[in-house]
Parts: C-alpha cells; structure tokens; sequence
C-alpha cells in the first residue's frame, strides 16, 4: 500500500470519497475550507461522482445535511467552531430525526476573543446532541475514522449522525504520511447504506415533520436516542474488528499506550496526544511507569472500558484542552463521574487545563505533571486543578495590557480636548 | 530528528517550501511531518512553515521551538520580533538567510552564535569575477518572487546532506507539476542554482534528539491571578492599535504616486484605500501612509488619471537609498 503526505483535511475529504458519498452541502470556515475545496476539485474533474452545494450559513448545511440523508442518499459535510455553533440548533435537530450522516469537526477555539486555532471547547458544544463523537490524532485515524464512522452511522441499531474530530493546524494543515485504503475495498467494507424506512423524497407527496409533544412522548424519543447511542458501544468493537482484519490498522475506543504496568496515566483527546507518546517514552526511559489513555470514542463515552483501564493505578492526570467556566476541564468530570464509587478507583485523579487556542503543551509539562502525580501521591495531598500557564506567558499579557492601558489613556485626553 | 523552519511573506512560496523539502525528506526514506502556520494575515504578511524528519515516526507537533535550521526567505523579517525568526535559535542551528549583506554582518548585528549562511550569491557569485552571465542572473532570480520559496527549499536540503539532488528533482516536480511544466522548470533551474550554491556547506545541518524526562527544565508555571473585569476583559480599542501596529511591514508591492500627473481630486484614491492608509494633505493633495499601507494597489486600479504606479518594494527601498546618497543623505550599508 502507497503512502502520500497528506494534510488532516485532504485526510478527510479522502475518507469522503472512499465513502463513496452522494451529497455534501458545504459552507466555508477557516480551517476546514481545504476540505470542500478538495471534494470540490474532484467533483469538477468528473473523479467523484457527488453533488456539492454550498448552503449560505452551516444552519441551512446542516438542515441540508439532515434532509438528503433522510431521503436516503450517504451525506459528508465539515464545518468547524463557529460556524458549528452557529449550526448548534439544527445539530441538535437531525440528531432528533436520526439522520446518518458525517461530519467532520475542525476543532478551533471559540470567541471572545476570537482564535483560528485548536481548542475543543466547540466540539464540546455538540457533546449532548446525539452525535457520535470520534477524535482523532493523525491525519491516517482521519480518513479511517471517516470510513469507520458511515459503517456506525448508518447501522440498523443505531441511524445517528456522527461527527469525526480533528484539530485544526495540528492536523487540518498538517501534512503526514497517509496509507489511503484501496477504493474498492473501502467501498466493500462501508457496504450499501440501506435508509430503511427514510423516505423523505421531493418527488412524492410527503413531507417531514416532528410532532409537538408532551413529557411522556418527547421522553421517549429523547431516550431512545440515548440508548441508540450508548448501543454504538457494542456495535462498534465489531467494526473496529472488520476494520482491523480488511485495512490492519486497529482502532480501539480508547487508544492505550504502554498501559499493562502503569502506575501513572495521562488521559486526553486529540493530536496532542502523539506528544503524550514522546513523553510516555522518555519517562519510561527515565525509570518512570506512565502509561496514556486516549478516548477516541467520546460519545457513547466507553466508561465500562475506563475503569477497566484506569482502575489500581497510583494516579491520574486528565488533560483537557476545553474549559467549562466556573467547573473547569470537561473530560476530567466525565473520567470521574465513571470512576465514582468503584473499589480500587486511582488515588489521585488530576485536572489540568492546557492547550486552549492552539497554545501548544510542552514535553517538559508532561513531564511535569507525572512529577507533581508522584509527589501528591507520596505526600497524601490533594493536587489543585492546575490552568497551563507561565511567567513568560503573563509577561506577555502584561505587555499587552501595557499598550492597552497607554491607549486608555491617549482616548480619554483625546476626550478632554473635545469637551 | 530534523527540525526545519522557514520564515517568509505570505506569497513568497514558504507553504510551499515546506512541502518540497517535506516532499523529498520522504522520498529520501523519511517520516515527515510539514505545515505551514499563519493567521488572518494575507499576502505580505509575516509567516512560517515548519518540516520535521525522523527515520521513526513523528509525533511531536505544533510550532518548533529548537530548530536545527531556520530559513528566512525575507531578510527584513529578521529584526521583526513578531515575526519570531529568533526563536529557539542557538549555537546549534543554522540560520540561512535570503540577503544581499554578508554572513558576518548578519553575525553582528543579531549578536547570535548560530551559524548564519546567506543564500544569496552575493559572496560567492556577487562578488566572483569570474561568474557567468547565467550564473549572475540565477542568483539574483533566486532571491525574488516568485522563486525564492523553491531555493530556500533546494539550499534546506542541500545543507542537511541526506537528500540527493535527483530526489529533490522528484520532489520539487511532484509539488509544482499541478502549475504546469514552464514553472516547474523555471523554478527548478533556479532551485538547482540554490542547491549547487551551498555546495561548501553541505551537511552543516544536523538533527538533534527530543527533550529528556530525565533532565528538563520545569515549566516555570504560575497561579493565574483573578483579575478585575476593567483589566481582564479582552477589548480594542480600536483606533490607537491600529496605528501602532505597523502594518506597512506586509507590502510586497508600493503604489507610489505621481503627483505631476495626479489631477487632485483627492477623493477617489483616499476613499477606496481600505485601510484608510490614504490621507490628504492641507494642499488637497493624497498621501499615502507607508507605515500602514499593505499594498492591495487598489488606489491604481481606481486612479482615473493612472497617476498611481506600483512597484516592487525592494525597487522602491533600493530607488529611495539611491536618492538619499545623492542628495547626500546618509544611509546605512
């Protein structure tokens, strides 16, 4: 199988085509525009057989998203921060119609202020919606995870969108190597999408709609989305199987490195997690067992397989490049809430908070915290949840504010001279 | 594992620099890793790109803060700390800068223990009678647009001394083929130029390893203190930022205007200057505000008169220190 350097997003627009599918409404938004642009290309070139339209807000793509795929026909879309935020409304809704579909998510922190860079406080905004939730590390798990995600979407049990996560420069501009799968045994292995009993088609006289209803009939359709997604969990080991035995590349729900004797464990999402890596190695090397756990599959949350995992060690660090103001990392509480109450639960479960528009987590804080773990470990105490931030970096907001305070002042005298 | 950065303007080819160097590293056997780093900035503006290479898979990302070369395709990004050319930048790395000063000047007055080469000719062709006509042009194309971006990739991998020249051929046809075969061979013979000119320096590059757990320098974290609203709200106003921002730095091209044919209406140029960069003197005359102009030229599509002429910023650095030294201004060389 060829390699080719690929970015995260022609990773993604890859996963499209080998999907083979048939629609994809598109608005642009920095930095996922590479994506359509790609799809674009080829569509033109007659090297992909699929329609494109570009929708004018990620409202009308996504409700364009939600419709095509209740007609029947395989639908990709991507969109990114805000542009999925100002979508959130019809997120929640096509979710509620249990139209399978993909999108790709091209993480980017949220305003104010305003960054293009990664964080993953937007796709935590569409954490309760019903989506599926794959994340992913490499530009290889994007195109992967795409293909793996029509077969999970589009299940009988299941018939729920699902989102793909990738980060935006650490992977969406990012070039490495890519193994593209064959196109034929892509197309065999994501097989027919069967829309069952979605029917919603222009040319017959039907028209989709949902009910206004009252507690007990809204719970249930609210509560089979629940449990349509918690049902991913079983159905997705076996894809991950067929995925594993056609391409030999196994991704599990949650990607475990040096795990069997760790005594001390980083949990996280996303691309940094291959810096995760270097450090597990070099902390190894120093003498230290630190083991990662990364969560791929964040909704259904596979808490069953988290205590398995995370259950006896000494101690925790959860990473979260998210912030939910006045609770602090959203991963961290998840990790808890499914580490509440069992016997051997670790003894410390950590809190930092890093990464936030694109601000890189540095070797040297990886090591960091495994050393602060030890030492809260030894010691009995309790570890604060920790904000990633420097001296260096509050210089540099001082700086800022410095300039900020000279204007302050030029605009009042500018004022006084008026008056 | 090799770390590689290149520093440029947007539109000078660093992304794509970076993709051929990133390109033939993988030809040449190795995991690569390449991307380019920019924000809402357009063309002129400061920006870099970044190759890493390692026989084993890369897993370090984001931006490189200990690069073991920095490539600057625009020497006037140097003494720009925004531009963050500096960065990380030790006894260590070599520095290759696109300049028409010598390397010792570049020593100077960076006060730097890098090892600092110049791309330009100007020392070895420049300065060699002997040099062909050819060679001379070569090395005067080499450090304009729109080849600067293939010759700072072909001196990169001549300096790392593990990519040979036809595997830079490959690599340099497989990224440019889409632009169609007169460009790929333009910037080819150019690149070639470039590589065969750092033929006394090859190998001078070479990779380092990755941060030790068993010897690290702590972060040097700190308990973000509560801040008042007043002070820890993230508000501009407006007006006095953008004077002191000098966004002037971005202009790759100059309008510059020609006052014996300007018929003064002062209106049209200044009106659709975006960046209000346009001012009109008490004569009713337009004056264009180079610390804030970025060069859009849209004031000579609009000029009825055609009044207004660009021209290549370096032309117009080069005519206005022509015309100091003649009028007997001083300048610095």
């Amino acid at each position: 199988m060829t390699r080719r350097l690929l970015t995260g997003n022609s990773a993604a627009a890859w996963g499209a085509r080998l999907a083979q599918v048939d629609y994809v409404p598109a608005f642009p938004i920095t930095p996922q525009t590479e994506i359509i642009e790609d799809l674009s290309l080829w569509i033109d070139r007659g090297e992909m057989d699929a329609r494109m339209v570009t929708l004018e807000s990620e409202h009308s793509m996504i409700t364009a998203a939600g419709s095509a795929a209740s007609s029947g026909v395989r639908v990709f879309t991507a969109t990114s921060s805000q542009g999925l935020l100002y979508g959130m409304e019809m997120v929640y809704t096509v979710a509620g119609w249990r139209a399978p579909f993909v999108m790709i998510n091209v993480s980017r922190g949220l305003s104010s202020p305003i960054t293009l860079e990664s964080d993953h406080n937007d796709i935590m905004a569409a954490r309760d919606s019903g989506f599926l939730q794959i994340h992913c590390a490499t530009c290889q798990e994007i195109t992967d995870s795409v293909l793996m995600s029509y077969r999970l979407a589009e299940h009988k049990e299941i018939r729920l969108p699902a989102i793909v996560n990738q980060d935006g420069f650490y992977l969406s501009f990012t070039r490495e190597p890519v193994s593209l799968p064959d196109a034929d045994r892509a197309a065999a292995f994501v097989g027919e999408f069967d829309p069952e009993n979605l029917q919603f088609k222009s040319g017959a006289p039907l028209s989709q709609a949902m009910a206004v209803l009252g507690g007990g009939p809204y719970s249930y359709f609210r509560y089979q989305a629940h449990l349509a997604v918690e049902r991913a969990l079983s159905v997705y080991d076996e894809i991950a199987d067929e995925f594993a035995d056609t391409f030999g590349r196994r991704y599990d729900m949650i990607d475990s490195y040096m795990m069997d004797d760790a005594e001390y464990v980083l949990v996280m999402m996303g691309s940094f997690a291959t810096k995760a890596r270097d450090a597990v190695d070099s902390l190894r090397q120093a003498g230290w067992k630190v083991g990662l756990a990364r969560i791929r599959l964040f909704r259904p949350l596979p808490q069953q397989k988290i205590r398995q995992l995370l259950s006896g060690r000494r101690a925790v660090a959860v990473i979260d490049q998210n912030i939910s103001m006045g609770m602090g990392g959203i991963l961290h509480s998840e990790i808890a809430m499914a580490l509440y109450g069992i016997n051997d639960a670790p003894g410390l479960l950590a809190s930092y908070i890093g990464g936030l528009g694109g601000r890189d987590i540095r070797q040297q804080e990886f090591f960091e915290m495994i050393s602060e773990l030890k030492q809260a470990s030894d010691t009995g105490d309790r570890l604060q949840p920790r904000l990633l931030y420097t001296k260096n970096e509050l210089t540099e907001i001082r700086n800022l504010q410095a300039i900020a305070q000279a204007e302050h002042v030029e605009i009042k005298q500018a004022e006084r001279k008026k008056k | 594992m090799f770390r590689i950065r290149f520093h440029g303007r947007g539109g000078q080819g660093i992304k794509t620099a970076s993709r051929i160097l990133g390109t033939a590293f993988f030809m040449a056997g190795y995991e690569v890793q390449d991307a380019p780093r920019y924000g809402a900035e357009r063309r002129g503006a400061p920006l870099f790109a970044y190759v890493r290479a390692d026989k084993s898979p890369v897993n370090e990302r984001g931006i490189i803060s200990q690069p073991d070369l920095v490539v600057v395709a625009d020497d006037t990004l140097v003494g720009m700390p925004a531009a963050g050319v500096m960065q990380g930048v030790d006894q260590h790395t070599v520095l290759l800068i696109n300049s028409q000063e010598k390397a010792e000047t570049w020593s100077q007055r960076l006060n730097t223990p890098a090892t600092i080469i110049i791309l330009t000719a100007t020392e070895t062709v420049g300065e060699d009678a002997e040099a062909s006509d050819d060679a001379r042009e070569a090395a005067i194309d080499r450090a304009e647009l729109p080849y600067i971006g293939s010759s700072c990739a072909a001196a990169a991998a001549a300096l790392t001394n593990v990519i040979s020249r036809d595997v830079f051929v490959d690599a340099l046809t497989e990224e440019l083929k889409p632009l169609g075969e007169n460009i790929v061979k333009k910037n080819m013979d150019i690149a070639l130029a470039a590589f065969a000119a750092m033929s006394q320096h090859v190998g001078i590059v070479s990779e380092s390893s990755l941060p030790s757990a068993k010897e690290y320098i702590k972060p040097e974290w700190i308990k973000l203190p509560f801040e008042e609203a007043k002070i820890s709200a993230p508000a501009i106003h407006a007006g006095v930022t953008s004077v002191k921002v000098r966004t002037g730095l971005w202009r790759t091209m100059r309008p510059v205007i020609d006052y014996e044919r300007c018929s003064g209406c002062w209106w049209i140029c200044s009106t659709y200057c975006p960046d209000g960069a346009i001012n009109v003197t008490d004569e009713g005359l337009p004056d264009i505000d180079y610390d804030h102009c970025k060069g859009c030229l849209i004031c000579v599509a609009q000029c009825p008169p055609q009044a207004i002429e660009s021209i290549a910023e370096h032309v117009a650095k080069h005519r206005e220190m022509s015309a100091a030294s003649t009028t007997g201004g001083v300048h610095d060389t």
